[in-house]
């Protein structure tokens, strides 16, 4: 079996390998999205373990976390979420090949999948973007 | 197992996490909306409407089932970054044990949460 050539770029690939298009930007937005909410899911784990100490102890733990820092934070892994989510629907289905168009011979002019799949980006990232509007309404504006 | 197989269970996972995760951040971060169009319960954050919650079956059961998923898909993730980069056998041998240790750490532990408070309520 041959083996797997080395990754000379390293983290470094994700930016600059080469002339990205737009679904190559989504692919970097959607690892670093992804890390964070994997950090803060962790960190919310042992949060939410807090109950255990009854609801004085909770009531004390979210007290903690009521600074308008964390508040940002806690919004960023929302629209972390919102991208994320919206996002891995499409890889979804592009990796079952829905969305891609059918398979057809290499003819002159070429046809890229490009052409089937930009269209639900736009669509899912409009989607993730009313999300973290709507989001952000409740953040900010009536959550206060 | 198979790289494949693992792959499989990694959109599984997240095809699970899509619909769990959010549910719970409709429920937990958009409250404040669902309230105001007459379909919340009050802030989601408030002690005494979390512990109300805690001791539904329904609650429990899918935040054990959505804490499964999220972990697998969320290790695998990092896995599948990390070992991206081409690393010796060794680190990513290494890797593996700890995300799988870590993996289940955090998964009994956030199961026992759910499920302590599940039956104890307001201990």
């Amino acid at each position: 079996m041959a083996s797997t050539p080395k990754n000379k770029l390293g983290i470094r690939g994700w930016v600059c390998g080469g002339r990205y298009v737009v679904e190559r930007y989504a692919y970097i937005i959607h690892r670093i999205s992804g890390i964070g909410i994997l950090v803060y899911f962790i960190l919310h784990i042992f949060v939410t373990g807090s109950r255990l100490g009854g609801p004085e102890k909770w009531h004390s733990t979210m007290s903690f976390f009521e600074t308008p820092l964390f508040k940002f934070g806690e919004y960023l892994v929302f629209a972390a979420f919102a991208f994320h989510a919206l996002n891995g629907l499409r890889l979804f289905f592009n990796e079952l090949g829905f969305l891609i168009g059918k398979p057809a011979r290499p003819v002159f002019p070429y046809k890229t999948s490009i052409h089937h799949q930009r269209p639900w980006l736009i669509v899912l990232m409009i989607l993730a973007a009313l999300f973290i509007v709507v989001g952000g309404l409740d953040f900010y504006i009536l959550g206060e | 197992m198979r790289e494949s197989t693992l792959w499989r269970w990694h959109m599984l996972a997240g095809a699970v996490v899509f619909f769990l995760l959010g549910l719970h951040m409709v429920i937990m971060h958009l409250d404040d909306i669902l309230l105001a169009i007459g379909a919340g319960h009050g802030k989601a954050i408030d002690t005494t409407v979390v512990f109300e919650r805690s001791k539904q079956a329904f609650f429990m059961v899918t935040y054990v089932i959505l804490l499964g998923a999220a972990l697998y898909h969320g290790l695998y993730g990092m896995r599948n970054i990390l070992f991206e980069l081409t690393l010796k056998k060794g680190w990513e041998t290494l890797i593996n044990r700890i995300f799988i240790v870590v993996g289940l750490g955090l998964f009994i532990y956030g199961t026992y949460v759910a499920v302590f408070v599940f039956l104890n309520g307001e201990v």
